[in-house]
């Protein structure tokens, strides 16, 4: 799996919550891999953020997570069946982390080339 | 020969008028085909409808390749919905949601527009036992038909092509071909999901089920459990079109349902001309009677059993980070054990050495997705022997 440090841009204004965590800060995917799994983040969306019809209605975490506002946003303040992770339950440095540790998953191969994928 | 009671003639009369009038009937059965001549008379009522089907599975009800074989959200469009046999018709049609609102209790929301109409068949109505039947959250049907599915289906064909007037053919055609390219579509969309995560370690539930279809494919198998919530991945990738290769549900939630129920699958396959016996085995349904591995053993029960060991529960998580969101806590409490009550790790449990001491052969634990298939033939093999094998594969949540 191809791990790596990102730059995450924290400007979050979306659905009425402000993060305030200066203007960037570095965000690190392995530590953001050991979040996702301390948070249980993994139990619904998997440890590769692939999701799941049964937990997650089928929508993906990664590749290609939502923007990082969107995602922010959601995570503080869902209404969903995810409950809101406040602040003071996951820091917003877990939570850059873990968005960092989600850019960092690789795009999966085309089914086509899988040759189970193609069994009859 | 066993006789099953068919609904009112006139109540069947007025659900084929409203059917064959619909401009996008959609039919949902849950455990209706009893028979394969159940599957059969579910296929020709779909056909003549050009009606997409939803099968929830309680039975093997409707042959996963056919065109109108469709997911649950068909519902969202339907101007007249028929329900076989549903054992909770009000989910089948509105959603709910355990978010914490309303004081706690969650909100509850339409799946289909309004106006929409529905008809029921169910044999349940016909168990009156006491004042109150009708469990859980109650729907309101339109046209309500207590009586079995099965034997109901031959007498509704009948209605529902008397019922179709020569001026609503072409649009049933048409709805049927909108049907064939919608299934093109969503199958090529499902096993691009299916590759995520394709090589991840643990394994994803997707490669652990494409790897036992290649190592059965080519016997007359039949799939008697797949329990712990594999993303229904085998509903979804299996071409399953026989009666016999899904033997359904437990009915209920079921948990610890799973391992009796394949065992006494095997058991019947065994002994109508060793027809193969898979089941999808998870490790919380197992801690619930693991002696029915004795029993297999025992009684020389040919069954391949693959467990999908997520290592959890992974069922109440959300709600228990809800209850610790209230008191600002983290429902987690750190190393390799999870939220609070929703994992099953640290001791992690050996199931392979559970199965080899009950005269299981038996092999794990599996985490490379590499490995996996080279240990399914060899199991595989055990099994044509005649007797039980386990994988214990380590899994990916769902």
């Amino acid at each position: 799996m191809r791990r790596h440090g990102v730059l995450v841009t924290l400007a979050a204004v979306a659905a009425g919550v402000i993060i305030s965590h200066g203007a960037a800060l570095a965000a690190s995917a392995e530590k953001g891999r050991a979040a996702f799994v301390k948070f249980g983040c993994w139990q619904c969306h998997g440890y590769e953020g692939q999701g799941s019809v049964a937990t997650s209605g089928g929508k993906v975490l990664a590749p290609d997570p939502l923007p990082w506002e969107g995602f922010s946003a959601f995570v503080r303040t869902s209404t969903t069946a995810m409950p809101p992770y406040t602040e003071k339950v996951l820091s917003n440095d877990d939570l850059a982390d873990i968005y960092a540790y989600l850019q960092s998953i690789p795009k999966p191969k085309d089914y086509k080339t899988i040759p189970l994928l193609n069994t009859k | 020969m066993r006789c099953a009671p068919a609904c009112d003639p006139n109540a069947v009369q007025e659900a084929a008028k409203l059917l064959a009038a619909a401009q996008n009937p959609v039919i949902v059965a849950d455990r209706a085909a009893r028979t394969p001549n159940g599957v059969r008379l579910l296929v020709q009522l779909a056909e003549l409808l050009q009606a997409r089907v939803i099968d929830q599975q309680g039975r093997m009800n409707f042959p996963k390749t056919h065109y109108l074989s469709a997911p649950p959200a068909a519902v969202n469009n339907a101007d007249v919905i028929i329900g076989l046999e549903l054992s909770d018709y009000w989910a089948t049609v509105n959603s709910y949601l355990d978010n914490g609102e309303n004081g706690g209790i969650g909100v509850n929301g339409t799946r289909i527009k309004p106006g929409t109409k529905l008809i029921s068949i169910s044999s349940v109505d016909v168990i009156t036992k006491s004042n109150y039947q009708d469990f859980q959250r109650f729907q309101t049907i339109d046209v309500s038909m207590p009586g079995d599915a099965e034997a109901t289906l031959p007498s509704l064909i009948e209605a529902v092509k008397s019922e179709i007037q020569n001026d609503r053919k072409a649009a049933i055609e048409k709805r049927g071909e909108a049907a064939r390219k919608g299934h093109e579509a969503a199958e090529a969309r499902t096993r691009q999901a299916a590759a995520l995560a394709w090589d991840a370690s643990p394994i994803s539930t997707a490669r652990l089920c494409m790897e036992i279809y290649a190592a059965i494919k080519d016997l007359d198998w039949s799939l008697v459990a797949s329990e712990g919530n594999v993303s229904n991945w085998p509903n979804r990738l299996w071409p399953i079109e026989k009666h016999h290769q899904w033997i359904g549900r437990s009915g209920g939630y079921g948990v610890g349902y799973g391992a009796p129920a394949s065992v006494g699958a095997a058991l019947a396959n065994r002994d109508i001309g060793g027809r193969f016996s898979v089941s999808i085995q998870s490790d919380g349904d197992l801690m619930y009677a693991p002696g029915v591995l004795w029993t297999a053993a025992k009684h020389k029960i040919p069954l391949l059993s693959v467990m999908h060991n997520n290592r959890g529960y992974h069922q109440e998580l959300m709600h228990v980070q809800r209850l610790s969101s209230f008191r600002n806590r983290v429902a987690s409490i750190g190393n390799d054990l999870g939220p609070i009550g929703t994992s099953i790790m640290n001791p992690d449990i050996e199931y392979h050495k559970l199965a080899e001491s009950m005269g299981w052969w038996a092999k794990g634990p599996i985490k490379d997705p590499a490995q996996l298939g080279p240990a399914l033939k060899q199991a595989v093999e055990v099994v044509k022997d005649g007797q039980p094998a386990l994988l214990n594969v380590w899994t990916q949540p769902r």
